[in-house]
């Protein structure tokens, strides 16, 4: 046997994976926005002002998480913002005519997998492009969710329920509660299960994985699942702060939800990326637009300061891994 | 050694102490070569002796830290591929750089079309009709409006030749040209060849096949390490002695292995399998400790068993009985059982090439690794680091990307990964392509190993050497149908070749 490994190799570029490095740049970010801001603004530092960018932070991160993983398995999901109006409206009649929020709940959560789970038979079986088929599923359910609405507005609901979104436990908001239950769970789903590495795995090179032994098609129509079911649980909170449904609410949540995962270091070509990083990409998010409004800044800047983000971000991230191959 | 009696003509082009260091990897240190009119200069070494460097230096891809150009004798500079084009010189790539959707003309004259009467348009009869001229002077008969992509791998090479030759192309650089060619059109590609020379045209080509560096080369010159070894005609050296060259130590290339005296109880047994990818009435049977060769031409069905097998492709009738029991579904239900596919594509299907080399290792043995559903970084790193040791992976850590490792190293990480998931029967399709000789018996020893400890391995390959020499006993294909088996006692080339040719 002939020996081939004295082959020359370059040394291990670095003691911080690739991973490491991106997340130091964004709490960095983070760190830099919130100093600037604290210099510029006194408010800005205020308890209230804090737990608010948190609460604000939360309802786009619980859309972004699950929209993380899809983007991780190299899809999209452009369904998530209408999924939130059908859900939501859903989950509220529900609640309005049977009186029982658990009964809502588990609807609006019920109604946003059942989406999710049609976009997954829709890029599995029937193999459309995740863009196109859920970029489809968009029109459809705003289709559904304004004929059945009917410019209604659902309106008032328990004030139990209501707790969910505006309530607040030892001092602190429940959003911000459950933001940090599903930064956990979806950290410890990527990162930590076996589920988590195939999701990764079939991000890389969805061909070898599947050719690796990987249940593809299991793993992508959970995928699009966890996606729908995530946007079904911010409908609930959606709801439950605004205290009303209209058919329109969707359509200001997609596009923040995909800059969260894109500022947040995941890659839509797949296979890199971390659910921490899209919380850390949402707040960046929110954090920017708080410091806007504390700052006077007109609210018509806002589109344009966060496209710049979003290009900043993936400029630097493309850059860096570039160096470090 | 100079060649004698050459040393007093000038070379058409000379490249004299070229080096080029990447990050961490010298690629080439210092070396000289001299390139004559009319002359087919082959070009041998391993995998990353630096031949691809040098054909990348050549063809202005890459700059040189340090050497100098000289063409027909006087100083050049060879900074761009501009630089390389305007001195005659055209690379033909192993995948080729025509644009699919456009035919052989447009191909042929992509960015320099003879313009139009009106002011923006394309002369398309000059075009057709230059086209036609260019193709039957390299003998190649064909219509040149058909676009590319209906083209097979052949046809689109010889485009590629026409358009270098339609740049006035004097000097061709051929990177292993008839890696994925039939013997037929092999025999063209030579005839084209020997045909360029007569014309005046000079060509390095860069093959792993000895049979071609006798058959075509006035000249070898072989590197190492970065470095260049020495230059030989042919008639003065011996295959071995090349080999000695190349490697720089005696490699057995008779890949010596304990044939199974008898073998296990039947682990595969594929029974009237025919499926839609053009595969028909298979019948096969693989037993525990064996090494079963599937041969036959490139596109006679191998492949497609072997993916029908793993589930990778549709099956219409048939059955696939794995361990007494029968078997269907996709891939995850096969490597479940216990079957391995090590795939022909090791790049695009075997890995995935910018994860670690740790994930690559433990993605199929998660479920073994992890029953509870909960993964361990640590404990898949400890896994990785137990296969990079067992099977001598050279790389620096499991966290080194995989994509950065070489041929052999990144198919020992393909094997690695069916290892760690306790895999029965490994698939083997083209173990060995476009890996090192010193990698490739490292392989066979490997697979040697696996069917010694009661797996068993069915083995495609092109290479008949290999399978006569490795294999217990071969099934040989012909058009989608085994056309016969052969047993250790019958397995010779001769024997395969027969089998696998058409009216035989």
């Amino acid at each position: 046997m002939t020996d081939i490994t004295k082959e020359t190799l370059s040394p291990p570029r670095s003691f911080l994976s690739q991973d490491a490095i991106q997340l130091f740049y964004r709490l960095l970010a983070v760190f830099l926005i919130c100093a600037v801001l604290a210099v510029l603004n006194d408010s800005f530092l205020s308890l209230g002002n804090i737990l608010n960018v948190l609460r604000q932070a939360s309802l786009t991160f619980f859309i972004a998480s699950g929209l993380t993983l899809v983007v991780l398995t190299a899809g999209l999901d452009l369904s998530v913002g209408a999924n939130v109006a059908l859900s939501a409206c859903v989950a509220g009649t529900v609640i309005h005519t049977t009186g029982s929020p658990v009964l809502g709940i588990l609807t609006g959560l019920a109604c946003g997998g059942v989406v999710g789970l049609l976009n997954g038979i829709m890029v599995t079986a029937l193999r459309i492009p995740s863009f196109i088929a859920t970029y489809g599923m968009l029109w459809v359910l705003n289709g559904l969710t304004y004929w059945y609405m009917a410019g209604e507005t659902l309106h008032g609901f328990p004030a139990g329920f209501r707790q969910i979104g505006s309530g607040y436990l030892f001092g602190l908001p429940i959003p911000v509660y459950l933001l940090l239950v599903f930064l956990g769970i979806g950290t410890v789903f990527a990162q930590r299960t076996i589920w988590g590495q195939e999701i990764y795995a079939i991000g890389a090179n969805p061909v070898a994985a599947r050719l690796s032994g990987i249940p593809v098609t299991r793993r992508l129509l959970l995928v699009y699942a966890v996606s729908g079911t995530m946007a079904g649980l911010a409908s609930i909170i959606f709801l439950s702060r605004l205290n009303s449904a209209e058919a329109d609410i969707g359509e200001s949540l997609t596009l923040p939800a995909i800059a969260a995962v894109l500022i947040g270091g995941t890659s839509l070509f797949g296979g890199v990326g971390t659910v921490f990083g899209t919380f850390i990409g949402a707040l960046i998010l929110t954090l920017v637009l708080n410091g806007m409004n504390l700052l006077s800044v007109s609210a018509n800047w806002q589109p344009l300061v966060t496209g710049i983000i979003v290009i900043l971000a993936v400029w630097l991230d493309m850059k860096t891994r570039r160096r470090a191959q | 050694m100079n060649v004698p009696g050459e040393t007093a003509a000038t070379p058409l082009l000379e490249l004299r102490g070229i080096s080029k260091t990447f990050p961490g990897v010298k690629a080439l240190d210092d070396v000289s070569f001299a390139l004559y009119a009319s002359e087919v200069h082959m070009l041998l070494g391993e995998n990353g002796a630096g031949k691809s460097s040098l054909m990348k230096v050549l063809c202005g891809a890459y700059q040189a830290d340090a050497g100098e150009f000289f063409y027909k004798g006087d100083r050049v500079t060879i900074a761009s591929t501009a630089d390389a084009q305007k001195l005659g010189i055209a690379v033909i790539f192993q995948e080729f750089s025509l644009v699919p959707y456009l035919d052989i003309a447009q191909n042929i004259f992509l960015g320099r079309e003879p313009k139009g009467r009106i002011p923006g348009t394309i002369d398309r009869r000059k075009i057709l009709a230059d086209a036609k001229r260019l193709l039957e002077s390299i003998g190649f008969d064909i219509d040149p409006s058909i676009t590319v992509n209906t083209l097979g791998v052949a046809q689109q090479q010889m485009v590629e030749i026409a358009k270098a030759i339609s740049q006035n192309a004097r000097i061709l650089v051929m990177d292993e040209p008839t890696a994925a060619l039939s013997d037929r059109e092999t025999e063209l590609l030579f005839a084209l060849i020997a045909k360029l020379k007569a014309d005046g045209v000079s060509i390095v080509y860069i093959s792993h096949r000895m049979a071609e560096l006798f058959a075509l080369g006035d000249r070898i010159t072989v590197l190492r390490d970065g470095r260049r070894i020495d230059g030989v005609r042919p008639a003065d050296v011996t295959p071995d002695q090349l080999v000695r060259m190349m490697v720089g130590r005696t490699v057995d290339m008779t890949y010596p292995r304990n044939f199974a005296d008898k073998p296990g109880e039947v682990l595969l047994a594929v029974k009237g399998l025919t499926a839609p990818s053009g595969i028909a009435d298979i019948n096969i049977e693989v037993r525990r400790g064996e090494i079963v060769g599937l041969c036959g031409l490139v596109g006679s069905g191998r492949s497609e068993v072997a993916r029908a097998i793993f589930g990778a492709d549709p099956v219409a009738s048939g059955e696939i009985v794995f361990e007494g029991k029968a078997i269907s579904g996709e891939p995850d239900m096969a490597a479940r059982r216990g079957i391995a596919l090590i795939p022909e594509s090791r790049k695009s299907e075997g890995l995935a090439l910018l994860r670690s080399v740790g994930d690559n290792l433990v993605v199929s043995a998660l479920r073994k690794l992890f029953p509870s559903g909960l993964f361990d970084p640590r404990s898949g790193q400890r896994t990785a680091d137990g296969l990079i040791r067992q099977l001598r992976i050279a790389t620096p850590s499991a966290r080194q990307t995989v994509g950065l490792l070489s041929g052999g190293n990144q198919q020992k990480v393909v094997i690695g990964k069916w290892l760690a998931a306790g895999a029965k029967l490994f698939i083997f399709d083209e173990p060995t392509r476009g890996i090192d000789v010193g990698a490739k018996s490292e392989i066979f020893a490997l697979i040697d190993r696996l069917v010694a400890e009661g797996a068993a391995a069915l083995m495609i390959s092109s290479e008949q050497v290999e399978i006569c020499h490795v294999c217990d006993r071969a099934y040989v294909m012909r058009e989608g149908r085994v056309a016969g088996h052969l047993a250790r006692n019958e397995l010779t080339e001769e024997n395969i070749v027969r089998l696998g040719m058409h009216h035989a």
